[in-house]
């Protein structure tokens, strides 16, 4: 049944189509704070955008609150910045009513995990196709620096000045164990990678999670240095290569074996181990999607960043279209008339 | 033996039992046929809260209510002329609403010992004094179905089934209704169950000859055709209604309609129509809850959708910051509130009026609203079409007041042709030279609407406050002390564009009587009866509840005292009062149960004769 909207869209794109990052970049200034890892999310954003080949009228970017919040005012796309742990809730509304948009979801570790919690866990599992940014920073900044659901146990902050006692969500375990098909983290140091990334997000149909550590320079300084920082990251993370052995390493010298279930490191370089041992990874294997996630917060095991899951699933609004077509197809067009007759009638 | 016909104006029969007794079933088959007579009908389903309560218990009784009539039925009926009483539980909780001398249908099956301790009777009531003064009729419906149904062969567990459809049979002799819909009704939904047919149909003929037989049957009843206007009629519900208008006004408007909404009660029916309406190219998103709901219909209304969200109190308690949200981003959105009795989880099958106030103030910072409220079941559709209209015009989110009541009874309503019904217009921006998010239209300062997919206008909204005309964020102190004007005075300016209230009876006098919402009925029948006696008093219905109508402070100015009747405790009250600063007499009812005309009625002739005091 074609609408007002469906004529109005069905006009050709009359610009042009070939973008540079310029054409997304708004005439704002970005106020976040300098050193904002947030900022290293910008700028492959931007950057990415040209690449898709579509009209940029059609990108549009939702926001939650917190720091990453502000992101749709930098990218001159539509744009959503809604309320605090609802941009799921929006996003999923706005890509059910027009598949036909690219939507993208920018949340942080305080909106999407603590108060949008629930809308993240049924939006993977429901797998509408969005593709969710989530800033974590292991903190609260806007509020001025309290602990979020990723902070670490004992984490100092304003509001846990004698440590945090909670422990902390694994978001990539938790978007795997509801459901989401694709699921991968990035970070802000690493501006090529995270550009691949949200390709690959962006191309994938369904859900798509992305988790970003972004390095709060005010209240969490250096939280990732260790995952991020060019001296360190090599030793202590390991880049997933979908159909490639897990090898990692300044020097590509140690690997990944499974033990049973449990991933172990091994040495490539002392003639015990060679990388034909090694574990490969396979994006369409939700188990080991699994393990792999699990090896997160483990102090004997690299930090995996990547793509640790790409498994394909019907997108939820193409289910609610073909569902809308079958009834048309096998009931014919609903006759409006007949539907406010009802079942039965009759004539005064 | 000769039976005596007897004419009527008016009847109203409760139809009571278990829940799993099927009298909601019985209780909707005879309303049909008292509409396919042609009669006014008014209809209150009465459930528990529970799915399935102990069987024969006192909170677990479910009963349907009748009230139909020649003319002028407003109301479910303030008392019960006819029951029928599947166990001594259903008795012995609508006995003191049954009408001195009025009939009572017994089935004995459920006034063994162990109902009657259940209901927490000594003796039992049908063989006692507790009945004396009515016109009992005492059976066992078992014994009955087995010795008429001998030769059709039943098997005992559809006996079992069709006990209900034995009462529906006498009831129709009681009121000499033909069996025809309700055949016809069974036999298109046990199409392809020849034997399940015979054993309905079989039941419902020996109901009527077990009444046509019986000695103490005497009378049979007839109410006449009631002088609607002519055209093709259905009943329906509330939520039925609002679920029409939605799709009707998508249709009108040539918007796609998106509803996200999660299922709560009393408003769970709106959403169980939509989510079958897809071939009508409906969209629609259960949500994982009430926020997810509203917050998929926003960013449905972003993206070019009449987009609704429909719920009960509790849920909009939940939704307020997201309808806060779709205040300042100006997108048009429906969100239908079918209240109950609350506070908190309250009682979720009853009715109430208990939402108003929180329609209008319950959002944070100034968060003004258009506020409707529906007068009756077809009303919900009429009102829901204008709040689309509302919505789309002024881009606003617009709030539904629906009830319990209203929203699950049925009344006969007129079916309008799709053709008559007027076009809605959706005022899209689509010449990227002359835009800005927050341009306004001059006459309604109704924003610009440019959604995702047009080119050249992309911009960006959000919950922050905007710079007035290009929507760019802003904290600048007198831009938000304007953009709070404006939002309020887009509002105000709606009064413009909204029927005057209509005054029935004397344009001015002594006393007028204001009703707003469900009690629609119970007043307008208490002031028809008022007026035939030659009372004074005068009346007005509000449906428009933010703003009010504009000839409101006039029409009130002309009367020496007003009095609203509501179910709460004064909502509509405290907000005259701080309007137009006069002086309102309130009659507060929170029972979760309907006003019954005659309590207004005698309230009025208190007032009147005794000028009582204020409330």
């Amino acid at each position: 049944m074609k609408t007002a909207i469906d004529e109005i869209l069905e006009k050709p794109h009359e610009g042009n189509l070939i973008y540079t990052a310029k054409d997304f970049k708004p005439n704002v200034d970005v106020r976040w704070c300098a050193g904002c890892g947030a900022i290293s999310v910008l700028s492959p954003s931007q950057r990415l955008m040209p690449e898709l080949g579509i009209p940029k009228e059609k990108i549009v970017y939702v926001s939650g609150i917190g720091c990453s919040g502000r992101f749709p005012y930098y990218m001159d796309t539509y744009g959503f910045h809604s309320i605090h742990g609802r941009a799921l809730g929006i996003a999923s509304g706005l890509k059910i009513a027009r598949p036909d948009l690219s939507v993208w979801v920018v949340t942080g570790d305080g909106d999407n995990m603590s108060i949008g919690g629930n809308h993240f866990i049924h939006a993977c599992r429901r797998n509408v196709d969005l593709n969710i940014m989530m800033f974590n920073n292991e903190v609260y900044s806007l509020t001025k620096g309290q602990y979020s659901p990723t902070s670490h146990r004992g984490q100092i902050t304003k509001s846990s000045p004698l440590g945090a006692l909670d422990d902390p969500f694994n978001p990539v375990s938790l978007a795997l164990g509801a459901g989401a098909t694709f699921v991968a983290r990035g970070h802000d140091k690493d501006r090529n990678q995270l550009q691949q990334l949200l390709k690959r997000a962006h191309e994938h149909k369904g859900v798509s999670f992305v988790e970003i550590y972004t390095n709060c320079r005010i209240f969490n300084d250096g939280a990732f240095d260790l995952y991020t920082n060019a001296e360190t990251r090599d030793n202590h993370t390991i880049f997933l290569e979908h159909g490639k052995p897990l090898v990692f390493g300044k020097t590509k010298n140690k690997g990944i074996i499974l033990d049973g279930y449990t991933p172990k490191v091994v040495n490539l370089d002392q003639g015990d181990h060679s990388v034909s041992d090694l574990l490969i990874h396979n994006e369409k294997d939700s188990t080991l999607a699994f393990i792999l996630a699990n090896m997160t917060y483990s102090e004997d095991l690299p930090r995996p960043m990547g793509v640790l899951q790409a498994i394909h699933r019907t997108p939820y609004e193409e289910r609610v279209v073909n569902q809308i077509q079958h009834e048309i197809t096998t009931k014919g067009e609903g006759d409006l008339q007949g539907l406010l007759a009802g079942e039965s009638n009759w004539l005064v | 033996m000769t039976k005596i016909l007897e004419h009527l104006e008016e009847a109203t029969i409760r139809f009571a039992g278990d829940s799993g007794d099927g009298m909601q079933l019985v209780g909707t088959q005879f309303s049909e046929t008292a509409g396919f007579a042609g009669n006014e009908v008014n209809t209150f389903p009465d459930y528990p809260s529970e799915i399935r309560a102990p069987e024969g218990t006192l909170y677990g009784v479910s009963a349907f209510q009748v009230h139909f009539g020649t003319r002028n039925i407003h109301t479910s009926g303030d008392f019960i002329d006819v029951l029928v009483a599947m166990n001594a539980s259903s008795l012995k909780v609508n006995l003191t609403n049954l009408r001195k001398g009025g009939i009572i249908i017994a089935n004995t099956e459920g006034f063994d010992a162990h109902n009657l301790a259940l209901a927490k009777y000594e003796t039992n009531p049908l063989e006692d004094e507790t009945l004396n003064g009515y016109e009992v009729h005492s059976l066992n419906i078992t014994r009955e179905l087995k010795s008429s149904l001998k030769e059709v062969g039943v098997s005992s567990k559809l006996i079992a089934k069709i006990k209900n459809i034995f009462a529906l049979g006498i009831t129709y002799w009681l009121f000499h209704r033909s069996m025809e819909p309700t055949a016809n009704w069974i036999n298109k939904k046990f199409k392809g169950k020849d034997d399940v047919i015979l054993a309905n149909v079989s039941a419902l003929h020996a109901g009527w000859n077990y009444a046509e037989r019986d000695e103490h049957f005497r009378k049979q009843y007839v109410i006449d055709r009631s002088p609607l206007p002519p055209g093709r009629y259905r009943n329906i519900t509330g939520n039925e209604a609002i679920a029409l208008g939605l799709v009707v006004a998508a249709r009108k408007a040539n918007l796609p309609l998106f509803l996200g909404s999660y299922p709560i009660t009393p408003a769970t029916d709106i959403l169980h129509s939509i989510s079958g309406y897809k071939k009508y190219g409906v969209k629609h998103l259960q949500a994982e809850d009430e926020i997810a709901g509203i917050c998929s219909a926003i960013g449905a209304a972003f993206g070019g959708s009449l987009a609704a969200t429909t719920t009960s109190g509790p849920g909009l308690s939940l939704k307020t910051e997201a309808m806060g949200l779709a205040v300042i981003t100006e997108l048009p959105l429906i969100v239908v509130d079918v209240q109950r009795a609350g506070p908190s989880t309250g009682i979720p099958t009853k009715t109430e009026q208990g939402d108003l106030l929180m329609g209008m103030f319950s959002r944070h910072g100034e968060a003004p609203m258009p506020i409707l409220a529906a007068s009756g079941s077809g009303d919900c559709f009429d009102i829901t079409l204008e709040a689309a209209r509302i919505a789309l015009k002024y881009m606003t989110p617009v709030l539904i007041l629906s009830d319990g009541y209203i929203g699950q009874a049925s009344e006969p309503w007129k079916i309008p042709s799709v053709n008559s019904i007027p076009e809605i217009k959706a005022y899209f921006t689509t010449d990227p030279s002359n835009f800005a998010p927050y341009k306004r239209d001059e006459q309604t300062l109704r924003r610009q609407w440019a959604v995702p997919g047009f080119e050249g206008m992309e911009h960006r909204i959000g919950g922050l406050e905007k710079e007035d005309g290009s929507g760019n964020v802003s904290s600048d102190s007198i831009n938000h002390e304007k953009m709070v004007r404006l939002r309020q005075e887009k509002i105000e300016r709606i009064a413009n564009d909204i029927p005057d209230a209509v005054v029935e009876g004397e344009q001015e006098g002594d006393l007028l009587l204001i009703s707003w919402g469900s009690t629609y009925g119970a007043a307008k029948t208490a002031f028809e009866r008022l007026k035939e006696k030659g009372t004074p008093v005068s009346f007005v219905h509000l449906r428009y509840m933010n703003p009010f109508p504009k000839n409101l402070a006039s029409i009130l100015d002309r009367f020496q005292r007003v009095v609203i009747p509501e179910l709460n405790m004064g909502q509509l009250k405290l907000l005259i009062q701080a309007k137009y600063l006069k002086p309102v007499i309130g009659i507060h009812k929170v029972q979760g149960k309907p006003f019954k005309s005659v309590e207004l009625e005698e309230k009025l002739d208190n007032l009147l004769t005794q000028k009582v005091e204020l409330v």
